[in-house]
């Protein structure tokens, strides 16, 4: 498989997952927010773990959707450092 | 305690997508940004001000962890740096916002508005002033391929030896004691109280105090951004104060943001974080300084009709949108300028 039908194989399925995500929040809108506005037992931790899991799947998918538009990060150049003359 | 939540039109969801994405450039870029606009923003739609702070909270720490993971990879970020500065900015936080209670107490929401507003205008005028007129004199002596200037301060900072309390920071190249980074972190943490955008004291504090490059503070202060947004989120969640919605889709616009931000840092000189950055801040401290008459007003001390006032409050929102507008705009010409140049 070349490298391009493999970025857009994870593009895909990254894209996916994000859009399944995003549905579910919205279909299931108002008991949802029912859940994450309570304070007792774990509710709170929800928005933190629902927040982690959009950014793995969102994250993934934004990346590749970069690097797919050719849109790629410079190769490190070499630094120097200048000191101050005292 | 029980909040109101919006009910989501379109209009609202473009809204915060555009802004989210442009708030994930900036932040991508220069370690922060966006949640001056933000905000305000959602308030402007209608969202309860402390239900607004919460999902932007939310949105903060994971867009920083993608932001931070994609600067990692290029080498820019210090982990030690950043959880060190994170874990004690803390006790500064809180007294911060205890002052800020105190205030608000003593001299209601206007005096607290004033206070904080007049915060915001004298730190962001002396620190992006100094940012700026930094950026200034590397352009002007022509070293802007120079990856920094170490400040006479930092040279100090880092020549003093105290046995037991030196602290290697491997990818930022400097070696200090923790005396001095105790009172740097503690001082961050109380003015980014006071001025709700920590990565404006902390990143110059970094870059001009300790002597971190641009490129490695500006990239550190994401993971400062992603433990104190972590823990800000488990406060507000706490109180059931976050609305996931709006936390998610700002997410969804600041993500191809913050991304196409960190890519932009390899292709662009050092000084331009710091051109990025001290430009933002003098604009937001104008957008701040407008508003000063209206709380004055507020408080009595001086006399401004109704449509002043609200001319004001708009002028002050319009400059604080053109601070990321102009940032951004900043940030992708430098970009466009830097990809062309590149040998392919």
């Amino acid at each position: 498989m070349s490298n391009s039908s493999r970025l857009w194989g994870r593009l895909i399925a990254s894209g996916v997952a994000s859009a399944l995500c995003y549905a579910a929040l919205f279909a299931y809108e108002k008991e949802i927010m029912a859940a994450f506005t309570r304070t007792d037992g774990l509710y709170p931790l929800l928005p933190v773990v629902t927040a982690f899991v959009f950014s793995f799947a969102h994250g993934a998918f934004t990346g590749y959707f970069w690097e797919l538009l050719g849109i790629h990060a410079r190769p490190a150049p070499r630094r120097t450092v200048v000191q101050v003359a005292e | 305690m029980d909040a109101q939540f919006l009910e989501l039109g379109t209009h609202h969801v473009l809204f915060l997508l555009i802004v989210g994405f442009i708030g994930g450039l900036v932040s991508g870029f220069i370690g922060s940004g966006g949640a001056f606009v933000l905000t305000p923003g959602m308030m402007s739609l209608g969202v309860p001000g402390v239900v607004a702070v919460a999902s932007n909270v939310c949105h903060k720490f994971p867009k920083a962890l993608v932001g931070a993971y994609k600067r990692f990879k290029y080498g820019h970020v210090d982990i030690r740096l950043g959880l060190v500065m994170a874990v004690t900015a803390a006790p500064g936080m809180w007294i911060g916002a205890g002052i800020q209670q105190w205030v608000r107490e003593r001299f209601g929401e206007s005096g607290s508005n004033l206070y904080v507003s007049l915060a915001c205008v004298i730190v962001l005028t002396v620190v992006g002033g100094f940012v700026l007129r930094d950026a200034w004199n590397i352009y002007r002596g022509g070293r802007m391929d120079a990856e920094d200037e170490i400040s006479r301060l930092a040279r100090w900072v880092q020549s003093i030896e105290i046995p037991g309390t030196m602290i290697h920071f491997r990818v930022a190249g400097i070696r200090v004691s923790a005396l001095f980074t105790l009172p740097l972190e503690f001082a961050t943490g109380l003015l980014a109280s006071m001025i709700a955008v920590g990565g404006f004291v902390g990143v110059p504090g970094m870059m001009y105090v300790l002597g971190a490059p641009a490129m490695v503070a500006s990239a550190t202060e994401l993971v400062i951004a992603f433990v104190m947004g972590l823990g800000g989120t488990i406060k507000f969640a706490l109180a059931g104060l976050v609305d996931i919605r709006l936390a998610m889709i700002i997410l969804a616009g600041s993500l191809f943001g913050v991304q196409l931000g960190a890519i932009g840092t390899t292709f662009v000189a050092p000084y331009v974080i710091k051109v990025v950055m001290g430009t933002i801040m003098l604009i937001v401290a104008v957008s701040r300084g407008l508003v000063v008459p209206v709380y004055l007003a507020e408080l009595g001390l001086i006399g401004l009709s109704q449509p002043a006032m609200s001319l004001l409050k708009t002028g002050s929102f319009v400059f604080m949108v053109a601070a990321l507008a102009v940032g951004a705009f900043i940030i992708l010409g430098a970009m466009i300028r830097g990809y062309r140049t590149t040998p392919s």
